[in-house]
């Protein structure tokens, strides 16, 4: 049994009182700011373009850089010719392994505390791991000079033998060590000789492609050294963890360098440490003058990490009475020896279905590319669109409403893990979702719905996606005599809604209004901060300004003394409540924060905590769980497909901010309709590289794209997270996917298995 | 991007005397040739910016118009004259690009844009048409986009228009001026198909520049449509694109003209169809028997097998549409 293994069980005897994590929703904490449709309060700032992104600060003296690309995947660089570039107008320097400064390689995530996409050094030697790995960077004084020089650099190669031919790799996979912590492998009984048995069964094979990270704010960074620190503006979602793991790769002490990253214009995974934060400290050493890397959207492609390939075999057997005797789930991805995101596929299928017996199995074939990345929710993103498949393909095959199939597969307890659920509402996601939906109106017979030349049909999807909080999470709450809060971490605004619901939560968690909050965040100089990754920024951040606010309101209470009206009372009897602090039940006795401080001489107090430990998530199996409806037309001459109407039904707990919450759904809905419909990364397996590294080749959905978004939820607030709410960031784009494939077959009778659905799959 | 000279002449004299010299290009709303040389695959050493030059719409005698080269897509799109009496152009326009685009992108522009083949646009690949006799590399790679007709081993590339599409099937005409005068092109005449020279993309001469384009009086094109397949909803080039209009008298095809986007180096005017079809009473089993003698010559590639049924099937659709009245 792994570590979690045991942890999880021993936490199931423990009961939730004496578990930290695990403390229910403050009842108290409950002045209305939480739940309230606040409109963001950075949208202002962003209408106006006052809000400063990493490639818009101004520094005296900056340099412009532009990178120049590998051409082969794998082999040494045989000659470098950078002359003409270092003799171009404007030209400053032109850094190559030659001379770029000696740096350590950077922790690859899941390697210490590290956070970097790849453990490659970079820039160290004349080695080539992958087409488009940097070989070059050239600084000049403007932009266009920079992107000039750099096409000036001639680079030969002696080329070795790549593997970049996934089909062929796929023969060599093998099982990564593990998958986020999870077994590679896990089997519930003998789930094959199950599957033979069954009487009805599915047995399907699913691919999906490449994909790339599109977020409409390019990756950049603005770098200064000034009394040998550090200081990088920076386009991030992990702004702590870049500036420790930086310090290492240049050899400094902690501290020594700092991250600012206010503002950042789309993240969904791909805003972490890339070489190109590296490249532009270490030009920036050597010129000795700040320097500026807004990398084009071709470097983007090259030096950032995306979604990986997938190839998913889903075998279902299920008895006369439509329950599961077997699920299998099981395929390989691509990946590369210097990384390590296997892409965890497998995991809806962990934890969404009674299955009697199971194989879920993961292996990578190891490419020479870029590192693939997290793409928001990696694994159920591409687990739900096999999984939730082959399901439909099972129901249809039954003869069984798909709603009602996956009803009868509804777990008591988590289905592998063993632990009860915190809370799991799927069944009635569902039943809302149909209603509102009329899914009572479809056709279960494929292709006979039709309007003109159109082909209408509907489908539904389960989505799904794991309740993280990770630990360490600090914060500070400061409350100055004027009444005013700040509340501070090294949080990140990627368009969220962050520092709106943060704000919100302080308020109410304080009792004061909501202009009287400032919430500081975007800088490694803050406390710790929580990654925006996982979808657990929301929780991580509330459960560290609660430890913090505690402690703060403890220090006021203890201020107030005895001529107060609180004299006397413990903590446990007061609540922040109107401006200051008041007894629990009885109005009348209460003193405002400015009274106490005042009388106190204080002119602010403040206290830093870290979160809780998060021990909820190993006693209890914690998911947010929705089911995604989506009606299609499919033109039948020309096999278009155009989603008509989409409706998202949503069971994440308790919803903090309705406005920002349908954002992040719908936002995760349009991404996944890209993925059903549109987004591939033409990856040459000839040459390992990527042909399509624009936005005019790589579809994403445009406007006229995205039908009427519906999204909705049940809002029954988790009994074991922070606030009750479980995060939204990322499964909007589970199941959905799915949805669209299965009202394809319903509008046609066509099942495609492989992503994207183009129009030539239905011809 | 390489550094260059700009000039803006104010007359089509002035900017044939700047284009004198090799390494000149004209330019025109930039959303082609800014983007090929900020790929480094275009290196003008002097643009000559022609947008100053006529852009106007004037009425011939006998019903046709003149178009300047310099009028903008939009605009060309949205004049009266053009949606009534050509509808299919208003089309094709507005089926390409985005209106950010469209409002840049000039009529010459338009129809001298280069191909979007990935190879053309990577340095690191292996293009004819780029770098002369330095070989294919879309010929076994990515060729979903490419051409089914009319192709050669040395190249596959499309051209990527949808206005030219249009233009194509409404027979229009090309005026150029040069350094030795001014000539007159039909329109088909105009881009070539890439044989072993697919770098040579038109006929025109070197520093020759696109004056007009001139509509001739069709009243037929009153009635007629352009449909575009493509992979999303809107800004996407075209897998495969019809442009049609259709004639019928009595109960038989007068007269027809069809063109197809998406499926070979130049814009392509299905000369079999309207052959197969003028004559026939109109049915649907006539305009699949035209559509397939059209594509019987088609040599689809790896990927781009689909075209060859898709762009039957459309131009089925497109003809039935025009012949059940509903354009
Ligand atoms: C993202 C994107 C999507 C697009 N999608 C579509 C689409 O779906 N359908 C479509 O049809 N088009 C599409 N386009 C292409 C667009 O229509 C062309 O870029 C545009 O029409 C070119 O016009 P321009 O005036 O900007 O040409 P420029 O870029 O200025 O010039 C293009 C070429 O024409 C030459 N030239 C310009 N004017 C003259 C002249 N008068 N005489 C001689 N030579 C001249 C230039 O030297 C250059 O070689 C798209 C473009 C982009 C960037
Ligand atoms: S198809 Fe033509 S444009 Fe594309 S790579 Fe081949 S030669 Fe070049």
């Amino acid at each position: 049994m792994s570590v979690t293994g045991i942890m999880r069980t021993v936490l199931r005897y423990v009961p939730d009182a004496l578990v930290p994590g695990t403390r229910p929703d403050d009842e108290r904490v409950r002045h209305g700011h939480v739940g309230k449709p606040v409109s963001r309060l950075d949208g202002a700032l962003k209408v106006r373009g006052q809000a400063k992104f990493a490639a818009e600060v101004a520094i005296e003296g900056l340099l412009h850089a532009a990178v120049v690309h590998s051409t082969i995947a794998r082999g040494r660089i045989a000659s470098l010719e950078t002359k003409a570039a270092e003799l171009a107008p404007g030209v400053a320097l032109v850094m190559t392994h030659r001379n770029a400064p000696r740096l350590k390689a950077p922790e690859a995530f899941g390697e210490g505390d590290g956070v970097a996409g790849s453990n490659l050094p970079v820039m160290q030697d004349d080695r080539i791991h992958w087409n488009g790995e940097a070989v070059a960077v050239v600084l000049a004084e403007t932009q266009e000079q920079a992107d000039h020089a750099a096409g000036l650099v001639s680079v030969t190669y002696e080329e070795e033998g790549a593997v970049t031919n996934f089909a062929v790799a796929q023969a060599d996979a093998h099982h990564p060590d593990s998958v986020l912590g999870e077994p590679a492998v896990l089997a519930i009984g003998d789930a094959e000789k199950a599957l033979a048995a069954a009487s009805h069964r599915v047995d399907a094979t699913y691919t999906t492609p490449p994909l790339n990270h599109n977020a409409i704010e390019l990756h950049a960074a603005t770098v200064e050294w000034a009394d040998g620190k550090l200081t990088v503006h920076d386009a991030t979602q992990m702004i702590s963890s870049t500036a420790g793991s930086l310090a290492k790769v240049f050899g400094l002490k902690p501290g020594a360098v700092r991250v600012l990253s206010p503002f950042v214009g789309g993240g969904f995974g791909g805003k972490g440490l890339w070489s190109h934060q590296i490249l532009a400290a270490a030009a920036s050493k050597l010129a000795g003058r700040p320097v500026r890397m807004m990398l084009s959207r071709q470097s983007v492609y090259r030096l950032v990490g995306g979604r990986t390939p997938t190839v998913q075999r889903v075998a279902l057997g299920a008895n006369r009475d439509g329950g599961l005797d077997a699920l299998i789930h099981a395929g390989t991805v691509a990946m590369t020896t210097h990384n390590n995101c296997p892409e965890q596929f497998t995991f809806p299928a962990r934890h969404l279905y009674a299955a009697r017996s199971m194989r879920l199995e993961q292996k990578v074939a190891d490419l020479d590319m870029l590192a693939n990345t997290w793409m928001r929710a990696p694994g159920e993103s591409v687990g739900t669109f096999a999984l939730e498949s082959a399901i439909d393909e099972l129901a249809h095959e039954m003869g069984i409403d798909p709603i009602e199939l996956r009803r009868r597969w509804e777990p008591e307890r988590d289905p592998t893990s063993h632990s009860p659920h915190s809370s799991r509402h799927l069944v009635k996601a569902y039943a809302d979702g149909a209603a509102r939906f009329g899914w009572d109106r479809r056709d279960s017979v494929p292709g006979r719905q039709r309007d003109g030349e159109w082909l209408l049909g509907m489908g539904v999807a389960t989505g799904t996606y794991p309740y993280y909080r990770f630990p360490g999470v600090k914060a500070r709450v400061r409350l100055d005599a004027d009444g005013q809060v700040t509340v501070s971490t090294a949080g990140h605004e990627m368009g969220m809604g962050t520092a709106t619901v943060q704000a919100q939560h302080a308020a109410d968690r304080l009792g004061v209004a909501l202009e009287n909050v400032a919430f500081e965040y975007g800088d490694s100089d803050l406390p710790a901060g929580a990654m925006a990754g996982g979808s657990s920024q929301t929780a991580g951040t509330v459960a560290a300004v609660t430890a913090a606010a505690d402690a703060l309101l403890a220090q006021v209470l203890k201020l107030a003394g005895n001529d107060s009206p609180l004299g006397g009372l413990r903590t446990s009897e007061v609540v922040a409540r109107d401006g200051g602090l008041g007894h629990a039940r009885d109005l009348a006795r209460h003193e405002s924060y400015g009274s106490i401080l005042r009388r106190a001489k204080r002119d602010f107090v403040e206290a830093e905590e870290t979160g809780s430990m998060p021990l909820e998530q190993m006693k209890y199996s914690m998911h947010s769980t929705s089911a995604m409806f989506a009606e299609v037309g499919v033109n039948a001459v020309t096999g278009e497909v155009r989603v008509r109407r989409f409706l998202g039904s949503f069971d994440c707990g308790r919803i903090l901010n309705p406005k920002t919450a349908a954002s992040q759904f719908r936002g995760g809905i349009i991404m996944g309709l890209g993925l059903a419909l549109s987004e591939a990364t033409l990856f040459d397996p000839r040459s390992g590289r990527v042909m399509n590294p624009s936005l005019a080749e790589y579809h994403v959905p445009v406007h006229l794209d995205v039908p009427e978004i519906d999204v909705m939820w049940t809002d029954i607030p988790d009994p074991q997270a922070p606030l009750g709410a479980r995060g939204i960031g990322e499964i909007g784009i589970t199941g959905t996917a799915a949805a669209i494939a299965n009202a394809v077959f319903n509008a046609t009778g066509r099942r495609v298995r492989d992503l994207p659905i183009t129009l030539d799959k239905l011809l | 991007m390489n550094p260059f000279t700009y000039t803006r002449p104010a007359d089509a004299a002035a900017a044939i005397h700047e284009a004198a010299h090799a390494g000149a290009r004209y330019l025109g709303g930039g959303t082609n040739l800014v983007d090929l040389m900020r790929e480094g695959v275009e290196r003008p050493a002097a643009l000559v910016d022609v947008t100053g030059l006529d852009r106007t719409i004037t009425e011939l005698p006998d019903g046709g118009l003149r178009i300047g080269a310099a009028i903008s897509n939009t605009a060309l799109a949205a004049d009266r004259r053009v949606r009534t009496r050509y509808p299919m152009l208003t089309r094709a326009i507005v089926a390409g690009a985005s209106a950010q685009i469209r409002n840049m992108a000039t009529l010459g522009g338009n129809l001298l844009q280069r191909t979007r083949c990935l190879y053309f646009y990577d340095d690191a690949a292996r293009c004819n048409k780029r770098q002369p006799g330095s070989g294919c590399d879309a010929l076994e790679g990515f060729n979903r986009m490419h051409a089914i007709l009319g192709a050669s081993d040395a190249c596959v590339a499309t051209h990527p228009s949808d206005l030219c599409v249009a233009l194509a099937a409404l027979d229009a005409t090309v005026h150029l001026e040069g350094a030795d005068g001014k000539r007159a092109l039909p329109f088909e005449a105009l881009h070539r198909l890439p044989g072993d020279t697919p770098e040579r993309e038109t006929e025109l001469r070197p520093g020759e520049l696109i004056t007009a384009i001139e509509l001739p009086a069709l009243p037929m094109a009153r009635r007629s449509t352009y449909r575009k397949v493509r992979d999303r909803a809107s800004y996407a080039f075209a897998l495969v694109s019809v442009a049609a209009a259709l004639e019928i008298e009595d109960g038989t095809i007068k007269d027809v003209r069809v063109a197809l986007g998406g499926v070979a180096h130049k814009p392509w005017r299905a000369r079999t169809v309207e052959a197969l079809l003028r004559g026939q009473q109109p049915s649907e089993e006539v305009f699949r028997r035209a559509s397939a003698g059209e594509l019987s010559s088609a040599r689809p590639l790896r990927d781009n097998g689909f075209k060859v049924e898709l762009a039957r099937r459309t131009i089925v659709a497109v003809l039935s549409q025009l012949a059940g009245g509903r354009p």
